[in-house]
């Protein structure tokens, strides 16, 4: 069967349970190859980071979104578009500090863990989806938005849900400035 | 007793295991897997070595997703004949894992027991460029060890290797 030149990229999807057990394969490797629980979250926000700087092109040709104007939309924007876009899930928004810099992205729903029950004993502290926070610093990095992502609560860890939070690090004003 | 065992089921393995039409952008995987070559190609010094990786991810892959995937495709019978465990894999199995059956089932002429599936294109290769000086290395040996732990595991012991020939072929 010969491709047509033309044909449009939004036609590639590939199965989710492939996906899934292919980023455990990888989670699995990285632990035995590395001892400690920090050196395979350390790499696995790495990998996300490599991921991320090239998902956003990605991202910004499929999506067409125009440009973001303040931090919160460009939170809801990951949730709401890109979210939904790569994993299927829209994660609910919501502000975490007054200076409107620090949001926390909750998941209920991570696809990422639909075979994963728990996390084994000798490895407490992974955060087994370390990737995500990785894969969204690289890209806020590739759009100039200088940002912390991390882990605040994890369902793997015994928490309710997962929730991730993302710091913005650059102040408001600087982003009106550059207008 | 290990406290897994003591504490009750958790719902995660309550949920039945029905078709989960979700589909994910091939962008995604393809990034992932990108990662996945590059982390590999890190830790060893020679094609065959990363092919081996490559493989032995592929396997870990292939374990768990051959009880799942056996259990929606063919309910009820388990393939007992060699052919009809390959005609499985090249059809309904390619395509629930790939998005598309794989392209050719053909038999060595000369060994009965080996046998070739045939993609021109797989998908683990589709934004892999292989560098001159690698010209050997195929990504595909991912899907190969995919194909292995299946087999393996429905009782087929085999040894599947990748190959550049009509495209890809495992062997």
């Amino acid at each position: 069967m010969s491709r047509s030149p033309g044909r449009k990229q939004e036609n590639h999807k590939i199965s989710r349970e492939l996906f899934v057990l292919t980023y455990g394969a990888l989670v699995a490797q990285l632990c035995k190859d590395y001892e400690k629980d920090e050196d395979v979250n350390i790499y696995l926000d790495r990998m996300g980071y490599g991921i991320g700087v090239r998902l956003i092109d990605d991202f910004l040709a499929r999506s067409a979104v125009k440009k973001c104007r303040s931090y919160s939309e460009t939170a809801d924007m990951i949730a709401q578009v890109a979210f939904k876009m790569y994993l299927g899930v829209t994660p609910s928004v919501s502000c975490r500090s007054a200076a409107g810099n620090e949001f926390s992205l909750i998941l209920d729903k991570n696809p990422l863990v639909d075979f994963v029950e728990e996390l084994p004993a000798e490895r407490p502290s992974l955060c087994y989806c370390n990737l995500l926070c990785g894969v969204i610093r690289g890209a806020l990095e590739m759009v100039h938005l200088a940002a912390e992502v991390t882990f605040l609560q994890d369902r793997l860890k015994g928490d309710a849900v997962t929730e991730i939070g993302i710091t913005f690090l650059r102040k408001p004003e600087d982003r009106k400035q550059k207008k | 007793m290990d406290s897994r065992f003591t504490r009750g089921k958790s719902p995660l393995l309550e949920r039945a295991l029905g078709r989960p039409r979700c589909e994910l952008s091939l962008a995604a995987f393809a990034l992932l897997f990108s990662e996945l070559v590059q982390y590999c190609q890190r830790r060893v010094a020679s094609v065959a070595e990363l092919q081996a990786r490559l493989a032995l991810l592929g396997h870990h892959v292939g374990l768990r997703a051959l009880d799942a995937l056996v259990a929606r495709e063919r309910p009820g019978r388990r393939e007992t004949k060699v052919l009809g465990v390959l005609l499985c894999v090249k059809g309904p199995l390619w395509r629930a894992l790939f998005g598309r059956e794989a392209d050719k089932l053909e038999q060595a002429n000369d060994d009965e027991r080996t046998f070739y599936v045939i993609e021109r294109e797989p998908l683990v290769n589709t934004f892999v460029s292989v560098p001159r000086e690698n010209s050997s290395l195929n990504c595909a040996a991912f899907a190969a060890g995919l194909l292995e732990a299946v087999l393996g595991a429905s009782g087929f012991p085999a040894r599947v290797s990748a190959h550049w020939h009509k495209g890809t072929t495992l062997m």
